[in-house]
């Protein structure tokens, strides 16, 4: 996604001389195309995250419409509150796009990991977030908002090579993309971690289980229609993201559901509690933390065979 | 109407004691300064013109001073300077930006100057010579994040951007030298690369040709270390910590408005 990224930037820079590209010294290897093809809107500002997004602030003030990159946690944590007091409080179009969300940058440890940004994020009214789960549905989510006059964030992941089956890149605001039929239940993925969805659900097809896969990178504003729409026809939603189980998809999911009459399960499949030093790849990192496609496919299992047994108790 | 700093002080002082609110001694501190750049500095033919000089009170607390000018400037009316800090107002105890004549919001210490910072770049990527100019505290150089827009200013030559600390030596809770000493001041804005210039911050003729002098085409950044005493003309005030937060008595009201005319 980082590629797709700067490809895109490219082209749109092109196309409007208001576009701007800040780092905070980070995008190695990956900002050059922007950098080498326009040195006078590029600015590394050092590592300075806080001071980026002030600048970003008052660049836009004038007009421009700057993108500030970093790794997650330093592109929202660090500067959180210069984010809330500027570009949100202001509504100017700033883009903070954050690389490496939940546990990309596996080895790195938790100062590396994004596991709280899209909650941090979404409770702030005004800005909108998007979290693309492959490189395509990442190109099409900025083509679709780089224009959008208030603020937006964006959680995107390293990988430039991995496509979410079914997805074919697709993306809409305020629409959750459904990328696999299936009549048990629904599992509901944020970010790259949706290709573990995927994997899971054709494992769980090899069980005689029909599990249905839906994307939701539309953070804020959130598929809230699309949700209700699915919450109505399944009995049991499973949600997969690679973030802490509090503020994150499941968090809205169990938002857009609560006071609603509905006969359905909410389980949210996502990191339970610190990693206390345990550090690993991002695959280990996954297994360790219930979001591979092997955990998946377990707790789904434990989770319908609870429920049948209920069944059976009521029957 | 014109810009006084008599005026100024007595708005202050009415409005402190209407909406009996506190941060009346930060307002006087900065009174002179406003009272330079409202009257005679800052070249704002509207405050709608995209090319007018910008100014981002970063001590945002001190907001009341600001108000005063906008309102002599003819930019708020009487009636809007009168809902100061009461219910549904937009002029709340930190500007903000929605109010005209106001750039941006502040309140949160040690983010105007990166904001101003931002506006001098691109005030320079679109070949303009407008001006920015940033008011600081000086406990607000506590702030880490305001160093940050320092050292990038200063690398990327920053000229149009004028920051001013308005240096009086006090802070919530106690004197600066007390609580974490920011001495030598200047030189340490120096060391960082700036153009320093010490000024009296109550000599608004002092602070008017400072700033004509500034080459604010190339060259550095500059900061005004300005000399300020808080609570400034109200001479119990003056040097207090608690007129930082106190409102004021109607004897207190009374006094500090027959020392505030006294003068000229």
């Amino acid at each position: 996604m980082r590629a797709a990224f700067v490809k895109t930037l490219v082209e749109l820079a092109d196309q409007d001389s208001r576009i701007l590209l800040l780092t905070g010294d980070l995008g190695y290897n990956a900002l050059e195309p922007f950098a080498e093809r326009f040195p006078d809107r590029f600015f590394n500002v050092g590592v300075a995250e806080q001071n980026m997004v002030g600048l970003a602030t008052g660049l836009a003030e004038s007009g421009f419409i700057p993108y500030v990159y970093s790794i997650v946690n330093f592109a929202v944590l660090r500067p959180y509150e210069f984010i809330r007091n500027g570009p949100i409080l202001h509504q100017f179009p700033v883009r903070i796009v954050g690389v490496g969300g939940g546990l990309e940058y596996g080895p790195n440890g938790l100062s590396h990991h994004g596991l709280e940004d899209i909650g941090i994020m979404r409770i702030q009214p005004g800005i909108t977030v998007i979290a693309p789960a492959d490189h395509q549905q990442a190109r099409h989510a900025f083509l679709n908002t780089w224009n959008l006059p208030g603020p937006v964030y964006y959680r995107i992941g390293k990988d430039d090579k991995t496509v979410v089956a079914g997805l074919e890149g697709h993306f809409e605001l305020g629409r959750a993309q459904l990328i696999r039929e299936g009549s048990d239940l629904l599992l509901i993925a944020m970010g790259s971690v949706a290709s573990e969805a995927v994997s899971a659900a054709q494992a769980l097809a090899g069980h005689g289980v029909s599990c249905a896969v839906l994307v939701v990178a539309s953070i804020s504003p959130a598929p809230v229609d699309d949700l209700l729409a699915f919450a109505a026809r399944y009995r049991l939603m499973l949600t997969v993201e690679a973030h802490y189980a509090t503020g994150g998809l499941g968090s809205l999911i169990s938002e857009v559901i609560a006071g609603k009459d509905l006969n359905c399960r909410l389980v949210r499949c996502g990191v339970e509690s610190l990693p206390n030093g345990v550090s690993g790849s991002q695959r280990f990192l996954h297994q360790a933390n219930g979001i591979s496609a092997e955990k998946l496919v377990e707790k789904t299992m434990q989770v319908l065979y609870g429920l049948r047994s209920t069944d059976r108790n009521e029957g | 109407m014109g810009v006084s700093s008599r005026q100024i002080r007595r708005i202050i002082l009415d409005q402190s004691k209407r909406a009996h609110v506190g941060h009346i001694g930060s307002a006087l501190s900065i009174v002179d300064i406003i009272t330079a750049l409202y009257g005679l500095v800052l070249r704002i033919p509207d405050p709608d013109d995209p090319d007018r000089d910008r100014f981002v009170l970063s001590k945002g607390h001190a907001a009341l001073a600001l108000y005063a000018a906008l309102f002599l400037k003819g930019w708020i009316s009487e009636k809007i300077l009168n809902t100061y800090c009461g219910d549904g107002t937009v002029l709340g105890v930190h500007p903000e930006h929605v109010l005209k004549g106001v750039d941006f919001s502040t309140g949160s210490l040690g983010q105007g100057l990166s904001m101003g910072a931002g506006a001098a770049l691109a005030a320079r990527l679109q070949q303009s010579s407008r001006r920015i100019f940033v008011l600081v505290s000086d406990a607000e150089c506590n702030e880490g994040s305001l160093w940050e827009a320092v050292m990038f200013a200063a690398h990327h030559h920053l000229s149009n951007l004028i920051a001013i600390v308005d240096l009086n030596g006090q802070q919530a809770l106690g004197y600066t030298h007390q609580v974490l000493n920011l001495s030598p001041m200047a030189e340490r804005w120096r060391a960082f690369g700036w153009d320093v210039c010490e000024v009296d911050g109550h000599d608004v003729s002092a602070i008017t040709r400072t700033i004509r002098d500034l080459n604010t085409s190339s060259g550095p950044p500059h900061v005004l270390i300005a000399h300020t005493i808080f609570g400034k003309g109200v001479s119990f005030m003056e040097n207090q910590i608690k007129w930082h937060y106190w409102p004021m008595s109607e004897e207190e009201y009374q006094q500090a408005l027959r020392e505030v005319e006294a003068k000229p």
